[in-house]
This record gives C-alpha cells, sequence and structure tokens, in this order.
C-alpha cells in the first residue's frame, strides 16, 4: 500500500506543478534550470548530451554506437530491482485492453479513416488518456483507429476498408485513381507476362508488390541523441555533396535526401501536434523515450510495412535512465512507466489490412521487432537494467506478441539475464531468441532484427524484402516440363518433362538445377521491378532520413518448402518413388515405396541434401544483376505463409498430399523428427548461415514439462550433481 | 557383435537423470504397471536392432547440446544387461556420464555377476519403486517386489548413487500411509540423491488406443501439482 500511496501522492504533485513540457519533476526542472536556458543561447548552444556524456566521435558525426559503447553499463545482477506496474499503467493498460475487446468485437477494427491520406502530421494530437500518459503520441488522432495508406496501392487500401464496411473517401479514390501513381501500378506497369503468371500460380508469393515492403528501420535513436536539428544540418550537407556528374543513382538518391529533409521537418511538426519540441537532443530519460518513438511514430505513420520493426533501442535508452536514476531526478518505478507506456504505445500500432493480408501472415502482425542484450565486439555484454525492464513489460503489461521482443542469444550473456529471459519464456511464451554469436560476425553490436529474422546494422543497413520462392513447387515444375501441378497450365519455361514411371535421382536433379536457374532469374527480376517501383512511388523517406547517405542494400530473397524437397529427393534416392499421371500424362501424385531419410533427424543422407538446396539456389539468385547494386541474401523463415503456400501446392514425391503445410521456415515436416528436439535442431543448424544470410527459422514449441523438473523434484537430498556444465543442478538450466 | 533391441531415442532428454540427456529406450518390459505410458515398449519382440557403436556415434553427433549424459530406459533395460554394459563400458571411456533407469525387476539377489560388471560403468541409478507395499505393488505391475527391494539394498550396500522415482496415482499410491513407509524404507538406503515425485498423467490414453489394448486406470484423473507436492512432503518427512 506505501508503495502505491507515495506513487498517488506523486501524481498529484506532478498535476499541480505541470508548467513545463518537458518534464514534470519540479527537482528536475530546477536542476536543469541552466541548461534549458542555455537552450537559446547560442554561444552555449553545446549540445546537452555532449556535456553530460563521455564523448567521442559521436560528437562529431553521426554515431550512435560510439556514443552506446562509451557510455552503458552492463549489468550483471538479477532482476530484484524490476518495479511492478504504476497505477498510471495498470489504469491505461486497462483502457487498451478494453479498446482492444471492443475491436473484437466489432469484427476486427474499431475505426478507419477513410479521407485523410495518412502522413506524419496529418492527424491532431491522439491520445489514450492524456493525464495518464508519459509517452504520447498513436497514429491517428484515436487509439486504434487505422490510417489510410494508399501509396502502395489504392486497391489494397479500398480492399482493406471495403472487407470491414468501410469506403474510401471519393476523392481520395479519384485522385489516386487519376492523378497520383501507386506503387501497385508501377509494378503492374512494367511486370512481363511471366511474371504475372508466376505469380498467379504462385511458384512466386506473397510479393509486396501491392503493400508496403517493409523490413526498414529507422535508427530513431538518432532523434533523441542529436536532436531533429543536428539531423537536418547533416542531411543538407549530404545533399551538397552530390554534385558533379548527374547519373541517374545520383539523381535519385539526391532526390531522396530531399524528401528525407522533408521528413524530418514534418518530425518537428509531429513533435509540435503534441506539444514538444524535438529539434534539440532529448535532455533526460523520458525526453529520449519520446523522442525516439516519435521517429517511429512518423515512419508508421507513412508506411504500412509488411514489417515495422523499432531496432535495438533497450541499451541506449538505459544509458538516459541510468543518469537520471544517478541525479535522482528519477526513480526505479518511474524508469519502469516510462518504458511501459512505451511498450504500450507499440503494442497499439495497427495498420488496414485486407483479410487476405491477414490469412497470409496468419493474423494482423506489425513486427514491431526490438532486439536485445547480445555482446558487444570488445567482449562486453550489452544487456543493461533496461534489457530487463523490456522483457518486464511483459509481465506489467501481460503477455503480447507485439513489440517481437527478441533476445539477441550468446552463450556469453550474463547468467542472471538468461535466468530471467527463461523465466519470462516460460511465462509468457513471448520471447524469440536469436543466435548474435553468427550474427555479430557480420552485423557487429549494433545490428537489429527486422521482421523476425533479417538482420541489418541500424542506421547503415536496409533491405529490400523479397517475400519467397517455392521450391517445392519448382521440383514439381522440373518434373512436369514447366507445367503448373494445379493450374495445369504452361508457367514455367517449357523443358522437358520426366516420362518414366519411377523417379531416377540424377535425372530430376538436372532437370531441377534447370529449373532452379529460370526461377531464380524470373525472381530477382521480379524483384527489381517491384523495389524500382517501391523507391518510386511510396519511398519511405521518414525511415531512411535516419540512415546513413550510403547505406549498404539487402536484397532479400527467400525460399519456401526447404524440409519438403529434401524429403523428396530422399525419396527419390534412397526408396522408389512412382509416378501417377492423369489424361494428359501431368504427373499429379506419387507413390513411395520404401522408407526413406527424413530431414529432421541429424542424418546426413539426407540433411546434405538441404544444405546442398540452399547453397545452389543461392549462387543462382546471385547471379543476376540487383536493383541499386544490392547484396543478395537468402531466407529461410516462413512462419505463417507456409500454410497458405501448401494449399497451392500439389502432392509432393515424399509423400506429401496437395493443400497439407509446408513445414514453417527450416523445420522438418511436421511429425517426421523422430529422435527429439536436439536431433531435429541439429539438422536445421547444418544449413549455412553464409548462403541464408537473411535468417534461418525453426518453429519449435514444447509443453513446459518437457523442458525438466520443477519444484516437485527434490534434487538437493545430498547431493552435488554435475551435470557437465559446471553448474548445480537445479540452476544450470541443462 | 552384440547389438541392442531399441525402441527409440531421444536426444532432448531433460527428465531422465541431471542435464540435457541422449536417452535410449530400450524394447521389452516384463512389468504392466497399470499406468505405464509406454505400453508400445512392452513387446520383446525386435523392433530396431542397433549395435553399441551406432549408438555412440548419434550421441557423439550431438555431444555439444547434451551435456547431461546418456540415460539408457525402457521398457526395462535389464532384460539386456550384457549390451547395457557394453554400452556404458565404452561411454565411460568416452567420458559420458551414464544413468540407468531401471524397475530393478529382474535382479537375481543370488546372482549379483552380471549386475556387478554393469555397476562398474553406471554413475547414477534411477530407481523407479512402484509400490512399497507388496500386495499392492503385485496388484499395480503384476509381480512381487521383493527383489526389487533387494536391489535397493544392494545399490545401497555398493555405494551407487540413485535418484528414487515414484509415480504418484491417485487412489493407488497417493496413500499417506504408503507415502510414509517408502519414505521409511528410503532413509535406510545410502547414496539416495534425488527424489522424483512423478505425478500421474495420462497422455499415453492415445498409445493404447491405438494398441487396441483396453486403458487400465479408466477415468482415474490426473494428479494435480499441489497433490504431488503433497506426496512428496509426506515422503521427505517420513526420512527425516
Amino acid at each position: 500500500m506505501t508503495k502505491t500511496d507515495s506513487l498517488v501522492g506523486m501524481d498529484s504533485e506532478k498535476k499541480q506543478t505541470k508548467t513545463n513540457n518537458y518534464c514534470t519533476r519540479p527537482e528536475f526542472n530546477k536542476k536543469h534550470a541552466e541548461t534549458i536556458v542555455s537552450k537559446t543561447d547560442p554561444v552555449q548552444r553545446k549540445l546537452y548530451a555532449e556535456t553530460e556524456f563521455v564523448s567521442g566521435k559521436w560528437n562529431n558525426e553521426i554515431n550512435v554506437r560510439d556514443f552506446i559503447q562509451r557510455n552503458y553499463t552492463p549489468y550483471d545482477g538479477n532482476s530484484d530491482f524490476l518495479a511492478a506496474p504504476t497505477e498510471a499503467t495498470t489504469k491505461l493498460w486497462q483502457k487498451c485492453t478494453d479498446l482492444f475487446k471492443k475491436e473484437r468485437e466489432n469484427g476486427g477494427v474499431l475505426d478507419m479513416d477513410t479521407k485523410i491520406i495518412s502522413t506524419v502530421t496529418s492527424h491532431k494530437a491522439g491520445y489514450i488518456d492524456k493525464d495518464l500518459e508519459q509517452i504520447v503520441g498513436l497514429q491517428t488522432d484515436e487509439p486504434l483507429k487505422r490510417s489510410l495508406q494508399p501509396f502502395g496501392g489504392i486497391r489494397m487500401a479500398e480492399g482493406a476498408c471495403g472487407s470491414y464496411g468501410y469506403e474510401v473517401d471519393p476523392t481520395v479514390k479519384r485522385i489516386f485513381k487519376n492523378y497520383r501513381k501507386t506503387h501497385n501500378q508501377g509494378v503492374f506497369d512494367a511486370y512481363t507476362p511471366e511474371m504475372r503468371k508466376a505469380r498467379h500460380a504462385a511458384i512466386l508469393t506473397g510479393l509486396p508488390d501491392a503493400y508496403g515492403r517493409g523490413r526498414i528501420i529507422g535508427d530513431y535513436r538518432r532523434i533523441a541523441l542529436y536532436g531533429i536539428d543536428r539531423l537536418i544540418e547533416d542531411k543538407m550537407e549530404q545533399h551538397a555533396s552530390l554534385d558533379g556528374e548527374m547519373t541517374a543513382e545520383k539523381i535519385q538518391l539526391k532526390e531522396e535526401i530531399a524528401e528525407q529533409i522533408r521528413a524530418l521537418k514534418q518530425m518537428l511538426e509531429l513533435g509540435k501536434i503534441y506539444g514538444l519540441d524535438i529539434s534539440k537532443p532529448a535532455r533526460n530519460a523520458k525526453e529520449a523515450v519520446q523522442w525516439l518513438y516519435f521517429g517511429y511514430l512518423a515512419a508508421v505513420k507513412e508506411q504500412n510495412g509488411a514489417a515495422m520493426s523499432i531496432g535495438r533501442t533497450s541499451t541506449f535508452l538505459d544509458i538516459f535512465i541510468e543518469r537520471d536514476l544517478k541525479e535522482g531526478v528519477i526513480t526505479e518505478s518511474e524508469a519502469q512507466e516510462l518504458i511501459d507506456h512505451f511498450i504500450m504505445k507499440l503494442r497499439l500500432v495497427k495498420f488496414a489490412r485486407t483479410p487476405e493480408y491477414n490469412s497470409l501472415f496468419s493474423g494482423d502482425p506489425t513486427w514491431v521487432t526490438e532486439s536485445i542484450g547480445g555482446m558487444g565486439v570488445d567482449g562486453r555484454h550489452m544487456v543493461t537494467k533496461n534489457s530487463f525492464r523490456y522483457l518486464h513489460t511483459l509481465e506489467n503489461l501481460g503477455t503480447a506478441p507485439e513489440p517481437n521482443m527478441t533476445v539477441l542469444w550468446s552463450t556469453r550473456l550474463p547468467h542472471n539475464f538468461k535466468q530471467y529471459a527463461a523465466h519470462i519464456s516460460i511465462t509468457t511464451s513471448s520471447i524469440q531468441y536469436e543466435n548474435d554469436d553468427l550474427m555479430r560476425v557480420t552485423h557487429g553490436d549494433d545490428y537489429a532484427i527486422a521482421c523476425c529474422v533479417s538482420s541489418m546494422r541500424v542506421g547503415k543497413e536496409m533491405q529490400f524484402f523479397g517475400a519467397r520462392a517455392n521450391l517445392a513447387k519448382c521440383l514439381l515444375y522440373a518434373i512436369n516440363g514447366g507445367v503448373d501441378e494445379r493450374l495445369k497450365e504452361q508457367v514455367g519455361p517449357k523443358y522437358r518433362p520426366i516420362t518414366s514411371e519411377y523417379l531416377d535421382f540424377d535425372e530430376v536433379m538436372e532437370r531441377y538445377d534447370d529449373m532452379m536457374e529460370w526461377l531464380a532469374g524470373l525472381y530477382v527480376n521480379t524483384l527489381n521491378i517491384i523495389h524500382y517501383m517501391h523507391d518510386k512511388y511510396c519511398y519511405e523517406r521518414s525511415q531512411m532520413a535516419l540512415h546513413d547517405r550510403d547505406v549498404k542494400r539487402y536484397f532479400a530473397t527467400g525460399i519456401a518448402g526447404l524440409s519438403v524437397v529434401a524429403d523428396s529427393l530422399s525419396a527419390i534416392k534412397y526408396a522408389k518413388v512412382k509416378t501417377i499421371r492423369d489424361e494428359n500424362g501431368i504427373v499429379t501424385d506419387y507413390k513411395v515405396e520404401g522408407d526413406y531419410p527424413k530431414y529432421g533427424n541429424n542424418d546426413d543422407r539426407v540433411d546434405e541434401l538441404a544444405v546442398n538446396l540452399v547453397k545452389t539456389f543461392m549462387a543462382k539468385i546471385r547471379k543476376h544483376h540487383t536493383y541499386r547494386n544490392s547484396i543478395p541474401t537468402m531466407s529461410i523463415l516462413t512462419i505463417t505463409s507456409n500454410v497458405v503456400y501448401g494449399k497451392k501446392t500439389g502432392n509432393t514425391p515424399d509423400g506429401r498430399k496437395e493443400g497439407v503445410p509446408l513445414a514453417p521456415g527450416a523445420n522438418p515436416m511436421h511429425g517426421r523428427d523422430s529422435h527429439g528436439a536436439v536431433a531435429s535442431l541439429a539438422s536445421v543448424s547444418k544449413l549455412p548461415f553464409s548462403d541464408a544470410q537473411d535468417g534461418i527459422s525453426n518453429t519449435f514449441s514444447i509443453i513446459p514439462n518437457a523442458l525438466g523438473k520443477d519444484e516437485v523434484f527434490m534434487g538437493d537430498l545430498a547431493v552435488n550433481l554435475d551435470c557437465g556444465c559446471g553448474v548445480n543442478i537445479g540452476d544450470c538450466g541443462c | 557383435m552384440i547389438s541392442g533391441n531399441i525402441h527409440s531415442i531421444e536426444t532432448c532428454g531433460t527428465v531422465d537423470g541431471p542435464g540435457v540427456r541422449f536417452v535410449v529406450f530400450m524394447q521389452g518390459c516384463p512389468m504392466r504397471c497399470l499406468y505405464c505410458h509406454n505400453p508400445d515398449s512392452w513387446s520383446t519382440a525386435e523392433n530396431k536392432k542397433m549395435s553399441v557403436g551406432d549408438i555412440l556415434k548419434q550421441y557423439d553427433a550431438v555431444k555439444e547440446f547434451v551435456k547431461g549424459g546418456l540415460t539408457v530406459t525402457g521398457g526395462e533395460p535389464l532384460l539386456q544387461t550384457e549390451f547395457v554394459t557394453e554400452l556404458f563400458k565404452q561411454a565411460k571411456e568416452m567420458g559420458i556420464h551414464t544413468a540407468l533407469d531401471t524397475s530393478g525387476i529382474t535382479f537375481m539377489p543370488e546372482n549379483t555377476e552380471k549386475t556387478d560388471e554393469l555397476f562398474k560403468y553406471t554413475d547414477l541409478v534411477l530407481l523407479d519403486i512402484k509400490h512399497i507395499d507388496e500386495n499392492e505393488h503385485i496388484k499395480l505391475t503384476g509381480h512381487s517386489n521383493r527383489n526389487i527391494l533387494k536391489f535397493a539394498k544392494y545399490l545401497s550396500k555398493n555405494n551407487i548413487p540413485m535418484w528414487i522415482r515414484h509415480v504418484v496415482v491417485p487412489e493407488i499410491t497417493n496413500n499417506e500411509k504408503h507415502l510414509r513407509h517408502l519414505g521409511e524404507f528410503i532413509k535406510t538406503l545410502n547414496g539416495v540423491q534425488a527424489l522424483d515425485v512423478l505425478p500421474y498423467h495420462d497422455m499415453a490414453r492415445g498409445k493404447y488406443k491405438e494398441l487396441g489394448i483396453e486403458y487400465p486406470l479408466g477415468d482415474t484423473p490426473p494428479l494435480t501439482k499441489e497433490e504431488a507436492l503433497k506426496a512428496r512432503d509426506i515422503i521427505l518427512s517420513a526420512m527425516k
């Protein structure tokens, strides 16, 4: 009770002294009165942050990583310091919960904007409950009211509205149909008949040609560290630096930077809409969280991307929080409140999407992925108290799929953090884990995950998201000489089909190689068109404004059906596979005679087939020119869309029937891994990251009881049972 | 080369001994415990033949992940004592922690030669005492528990580390008197390092149906965690 009382007391104190828009704590204002004054004095216009933090390269260039490395405090302790939700948090979250409930009752959306085209500054301020919110800002003027974003495609926007009983305003329709071209229209203007066919048959599938590609992470931290003014200055310099020979590439970049500057100015406006001035660096933790969030908010107001990830913010923000804690201007409870309110805002991010889109992604995901932890290249781990606070929101606010909390796992993370993460996993099932030891080698220690597995250096690298090619279907095309097994149409090139009754491994491999060659070329070129048009008609200016001038671009491709193909090839090689043909000689079914090694049992005979498939297809992708000289990568990561892909893939030589879901990502086919989790994971771990740099996913669920003993077990009767890990039983997590 | 009749292999065993373990399930068991959740491992007919080398090769392929070691369970592993002995012997040469999960039913107090040899290479025994009361034991498993209790004494005398496992089933073993007797018996043993109370669950129903065997425990409900904790405490208090 005492705790609550004091918090209530503090709240009323805040209300009385609410005279300043950046911090409501009087003692803080007093302490930093000087800074406030100096803000207006040009001579003293030194960055506030510079005077308080360890300086370095970051003072002279935009370099958030340098700031973090010089200033963060690794935390090795346990979770005991964490604070419970404040009364304001509980009340606010209750309001959100009520809204979510109303949204569900309303058939999936609460309200939609059908008239105002969403831009960074399109809406007036919106609140959940203005008096309770520490961190402010909504996508529109009401929580959960979905914004109208027609630049990706007006038809998609119309469809999204239509399916929930709303209609896009006629004027907006007229503008986008007659005067303003969209990304979607651009793409279809350039598609070849072959591309349209491949898309229709779903051998290329999920392509971002009618929706926002997403997968770009703005370095939202830059706003907190530098303020908008400094970022604009920097972008102006970049703009000026592009002169001389005006090539198409240079003109494009120059125009884009001008757009980025426009976006930054709008972010400044966005702050003003909420009564805040974000032109200068954040002066305290609350401002840091708020400034950062405004950057993200600008992004989601402008882009309905397939994945709108937030980056790697927890340890960055910890630096501001630590300082405020040290100076006594903030309590742990207040620090947690800031994070709770920030996370709450991220949970409210929603987009207007069609039911088809939702069925492809099995829901309405926004992929607000936040990357937590990991190791620094200097050997220090990057876990801070704020890493704990982020995970703790799952306790304070309850479990939720968004934001997608992702722990960058290293064997060298501090034991206490590992234990806390494990605890939160067990109690909430809401944490994703990714291998930092693997990714750090490529991306250093300031990368983050976009979507579920795509890694990129924040503010320095971006990717062109490219959905995926269905390699299982490609195998069927190889057998049927390019004829689609479901549509019975010639979709691929008219190569010689296989005519034998029983499939011969070498013959199938030869044909498959040819068909993959065709598919890789078609795929890359389709994506070239998509990304050209996305840049042209739906450019992510807010997010790219928070990137360096010369970003490294990844050209992300993906494959679906890995395990089906591996098992099919294994069946052909190690058992006998008989073809069953329709009246036109098209193979429509297969009969497997005998047993064969199945992917997912740590059996090299089949695992090598899977490994070679990844290597081969990636090598074929690499042969082609990629838009803006981006670096081709590949992912094996269908987490949900494998269900839809399965529906569109006919019977396969492994014995799988038409319509049965493909396994997600790099998973073995359902039920075929019979040697337990370690063998199953061992098969997956053979896949080479260098050829699947955009990520390999393995969806894994396990009942808690299968993870080990709980307190019913008494393991301390005598005893020091060394299980080989050097830690006593009960404590080792082995 | 001696080969074993194997039911299956689990590479991520977390409940059969300390740490994450490589678990070999042997085929064949003479007991017919009413609550058995592996009825598919009863038959002694040949299922899958594997040599010691086959198993250790598979172990080696995942050794980074199974730092706990190797557990042999079943079925009843002591039906294939010679094979298990050879397996453990070679495992020990590779520095692998070995655990044997057994009911002790085949133990012959008058002839322990083979057993003596096996325990040279066994780091830990998970001894599953089904019921402390002889008559109840017969009802539950179809066999007397006399040799099982002698087996426990044998392990105790030879200072072989053991975990006592005990499945607590409503109305059958979840009985204060029996649990107390069990605790009193455990008290007399040396080398007991852990007490593993296993709450009865009915997840094997599906398996019985598949095998066409009537489910012996009918509608007996799974034991709740609270009841399991209580049972654990009764045993522990009797051990003091």
